[in-house]
């Protein structure tokens, strides 16, 4: 559509402007890369986003606050358990609901789950967009046993609607907690595969390693988070700095970039920051499974849930940076406004800064190193 | 530092700028500030000793029936403290100034403002809609937003 | 024996070469296109145990019909047409290709005289046929019109071309070691006299002969991975990402023209190097002599010299049905069937390593494989050359 089309400011008329997406094999989701082409360089790239938007924050405004937990689910579909929890601290702390301490644990147990199955589609879609086919199904093959756990726990396989206000949906059981035991092996005994085949491999780190090196002042400045943000050495984690849901009880490293294949903040730092939180995942499942209180699920919560006036900001760890909720309320059933703090919204934001004079398939590397979803940068 | 130090800190060095504590009874403290004297009072924020607020979460934007909002989110690394800000605007002129070229990240964060409820950053690099297509006419975050009817023929049944 | 003589002296003598030459080719292309099909089949199911999954094994027993199911399915399919720019380079670009992929496959031997030609300068020829693949990929990329499949062809011809610069080089240090073009001729070279040994057995391969011949064979190797543009080597087709690979604009039978020329010449690579590197048919299972004074090895100019001898696949055949109960020729052929299953396990094993690569390494990037070809595999196969030049020289 001719209405849809603009003209950045600084084109110049011999350079080719190019489109990647919205439909691509390697933009992760809906994006569309406005790539300005000098032969093979890229000088620049303008990412357009909005096609995956859903309105979410207008429906939160005039549904309930039990009614808004679905939809936290779609936000970022890949990390489904940690955007419905980052949203239930948020009610619960305006509201004042204490969460039971199993409660607390199970979320983490399922946060956790689901931070190293967003993990893996990274890793076997990384591996897909550099052109390495099996790491996507070794990835996949690990990913089905946490889905399978999670569809035990919560009837779901990829949105589980199960952090509710107040605890959780459902109370884990031995079968569960054994497969639980199960994967943990399986993924330990499995991990140094993926670097074999690989972190390590020769072709993988020229393609990565010193591209799209993205410095610490770069990362703080435009609000990167996560992976993004500690693979620029910036050591950084809301676990830790700010621990929710009794994170504080669990004892776990928070890996950073440090360079150990070419610059500080390049694409491979990025990609074993990720690797490295897996491992560091199952130790938090390790524990928390072994410490599993006794007790309630779920807290007390009224049957209408009105919050007191006032506004509240809970911002968690999700696999890809600070989720946060803002939520103000004016005292009614429904809120006033809802806003989401995506972290893929600001950590997309870097690219028409990181991606000048590159070739294309660096593109491909950087754009896939920041591991976006679309779900939570449009809403 | 807690939000009230920092509060009084401001209020010493912008006495018009800032606006009275008020100590929500519950939820998070916010901070007003005159819309005009945003970016002053954000450049002091940025590059004060002490206060250092190097890491911009979120600019959100409110209708609070008679007037706009646009909240800051801040936080600093150095000194791991956190501040809301808040400014006020009217809804036939939504103007503020635009803090992009203090912290980089609000770039795509004051779009995405100006997008949903139509307040316009002065001074913003890009200012054009980011989640909506170009020509769309409205802002849906207002609460007197009404749907349209047809997008380009496409109806809205 | 006798008809046959007579009828190559009588005056229709002609016609009888054009038919034995055709049986000849047609075996060959028989071949050649049975590659492509065995191995559309065998890629995925080899692709499919690495990748931790089952693979293709529905369509008949293990799933070996599926590769008629995919001829089926091509066949069936619509032939969507661009608007093209130049209709005549539109269809003749993969019959370009085709031909640039089969046509070597009348030089390459399976064993003696298992060859449709043996031709003098075989490995000239083979190397030469190259280009006109080339050929067809630049009309391939032109002839749709479109910006994009242009620049994936032409970075395509670009990447072939410079990568049969260290290709032709490695060839040449067999030919500076071994002394002749000719494939048969080598393959003899290998079998005799190395290291002491009047019968060598695998240490007579040109590879175990010079340490530059080894680094050549592995040279070779990537070379070829590179010129077939097979993984990791395959990202100007991969980008259709963002430009269209030089094939995206055929559809149906057209497209299989070029993929049957991708798997016919991957076929090449491995089976050249097979002869030329691997000692071709004089493998690791030892062929049962043959009597003194028989010779196998016969030339295109001394078609018919000796009674019993025929320098091409369709005079075997025509051979063999004359003389068949004769217990020399089955000795013969015995002899010549066990080479030719040598000289098909090392071509295969090596077509195997080729898949196994393509589903283990990622992509290179476009400006680090021209690194490679000209700043890491050009200098040391010159090397290598002047390495074989000495070694010939002074040993």
């Amino acid at each position: 559509m001719n209405s849809t089309l603009e003209q950045p400011e600084s084109l110049r008329t011999e350079e080719l402007l190019v489109n990647m997406g919205p439909q691509h094999p390697s933009t992760h989701g809906v994006l569309r890369l406005l790539i300005q082409t000098d032969g093979e360089l890229v000088r620049q790239a303008w990412p357009h986003i909005g096609f995956l938007h859903r309105c979410f924050e207008k429906i939160a405004e005039s549904v309930t606050y039990r009614q808004v937990v679905p939809y936290t689910d779609r936000l970022d579909y890949l990390a489904s358990m940690n955007n419905a929890l980052a949203y239930c601290l948020a009610v619960e702390k305006l509201a004042g609901f204490e969460v039971p301490e199993r409660a607390s644990y199970l979320r983490i147990i399922a946060a956790e789950l689901n931070r190293i199955a967003s993990h893996l589609v990274f890793f076997g879609c990384y591996g897909l967009d550099m052109g390495a086919f099996t790491p996507f199904l070794y990835g996949f093959r690990e990913r089905e046993l946490i889905l399978s756990i999670l569809e035990k726990l919560s009837g779901g396989r990829l949105l589980y609607h199960y952090p509710r206000i107040g605890g959780v949906a459902r109370d884990i059981d031995p079968q569960i907690a054994a497969e639980i035991q199960n994967f943990i092996k399986e993924m330990r005994r499995v991990w140094p595969e993926y670097n074999r085949l690989l972190s390590e491999n020769a072709i993988f780190i020229k393609r990565t390693a010193n591209v799209g090196v993205i410095t610490k002042e770069a990362a703080v400045a435009y609000g990167l988070t996560g992976p993004c943000l500690r693979g620029s050495g910036v050591a950084y984690d809301l676990r830790r700095a700010h621990p929710y849901s009794l994170y504080e009880r669990f004892d776990f490293e928070i890996p950073i970039g440090q360079g150990l294949k070419g610059t500080l903040g390049d694409c491979w730092d990025r990609y074993w920051v990720r690797l490295l939180e897996m491992l560091e995942s199952l130790k938090i499942i390790e524990q928390a499974l072994a410490g599993l209180p006794e007790g309630q699920i779920t807290a007390k919560v009224p049957p209408v849930i009105k919050l007191p006036e006032g506004e509240v900001y809970v911002g968690c760890e999700n696999p890809r940076g600070e989720l946060g909720f803002y939520i103000i309320s004016d005292g009614k059933p429904q809120a006033l406004r809802i806003k989401v703090r995506a972290p893929s919204f600001s950590n997309l934001s870097i690219t028409n800064a990181i991606v000048r004079d590159v070739l294309v398939a660096d593109v491909v590397a950087i754009i896939g190193s920041i591991d976006i979803v679309l779900g939570e940068i449009d809403r | 530092m807690t939000p009230a130090e920092i509060h009084s800190r401001l209020k010493e060095k912008f006495p018009s700028a800032v606006g009275e504590w008020q100590e929500p009874k519950a939820g998070d403290p916010c901070i007003l500030l005159e819309p005009q004297e945003l970016h002053e009072v954000c450049l002091f924020l940025k590059s004060e000793p002490g206060l250092e607020f190097d890491y911009l979460k979120l600019i959100t934007g409110v209708d609070r029936g008679d007037k706009l909002s646009s909240v800051y989110h801040l936080y600093s690394y150095k000194h791991q403290h956190a501040l809301v800000l808040r400014a006020d605007v009217e809804r036939a002129e939504p103007k503020l100034p635009s803090v992009a070229d203090i912290w980089p990240a609000a770039d795509w964060l004051e779009r995405e403002c100006f997008d949903m409820l139509g307040i316009v950053y002065q001074g913003h690099p890009d200012l054009r809609r980011i989640l909506l297509p170009l020509d769309w006419e409205g802002y849906p975050l207002r609460k007197d937003y009404k749907q349209p009817q047809s997008y380009h023929g496409i109806k809205n049944e | 024996m006798e008809t046959f003589t007579q009828l190559y002296n009588g005056p229709y003598s002609w016609l009888l070469y054009v038919t034995v030459m055709a049986v000849g080719g047609a075996i060959m292309f028989v071949w050649a296109a049975g590659m492509a099909v065995i191995w559309t089949y065998g890629e995925r199911r080899i692709a499919a145990f690495i990748q931790s999954r089952l693979g293709p094994n529905r369509v008949g027993p293990w799933g070996i019909l599926q590769p008629i199911a995919d001829g089926i399915k091509l066949l069936a399919k619509e032939d969507v047409r661009t608007k093209v720019a130049a209709k005549l380079l539109y269809n003749m670009a993969p019959l370009l290709v085709f031909i640039g992929a089969f046509m070597p496959f009348a030089a390459l031997p399976f064993s003696e005289r298992w060859v449709v030609v043996n031709m003098d300068i075989g490995l000239y020829y083979i190397l030469a046929f190259e280009a006109v693949e080339v050929i067809g990929i630049l009309m391939a990329g032109f002839a749709p019109g479109s910006k994009w499949s242009l620049y994936g062809g032409m970075r395509l011809a670009a990447q072939m071309l410079s990568y049969e610069v260290p290709l032709g080089l490695c060839v040449m240090v067999v030919i500076i070691l071994a002394g002749s073009l000719n494939l048969a001729s080598i393959v003899e070279w290998q079998s005799h006299n190395a290291w002491g040994f009047k019968e060598p057995w695998i240490l007579g391969w040109t590879i175990f002969r010079s340490p530059a011949a080894f680094l050549a064979f592995i040279m070779f190797y990537i070379g070829g991975l590179a010129s077939t543009k097979r993984a990791p080597f395959d990202l100007p087709e991969a980008e259709s990402e963002l430009v269209a690979g030089y094939h995206t604009e055929y559809s149906g039978m057209r497209f299989a023209f070029f993929f049957m020329a991708e798997y016919a010449s991957m076929y090449l690579i491995c089976g050249l190097a097979a002869v030329i590197f691997l000692g071709g048919w004089y493998g690791p299972i030892p062929q049962p002599a043959v009597p003194e004074g028989v010779s196998l090895v016969r030339r295109w100019s001394e078609f018919v010299a000796a009674a019993g001898g025929f320098g091409s696949l369709g005079g075997w055949v025509w051979g063999s049905l004359n003389a068949w109960a004769d217990p020399l020729n089955l000795r013969i052929l015995a002899h010549e069937a066990i080479g030719a299953f040598n000289m098909v396990l090392k071509a295969f094993s090596l077509y195997f390593i080729m898949i196994w690569a393509r589903w283990t390494l990622p992509r290179i990037r476009i400006d680090q494989v021209m690194h490679l070809c000209l700043k890491v595999l050009l200098p040391f196969s010159l090397l290598c050359v002047i390495l074989a030049l000495v070694q010939v020289a002074v040993f």
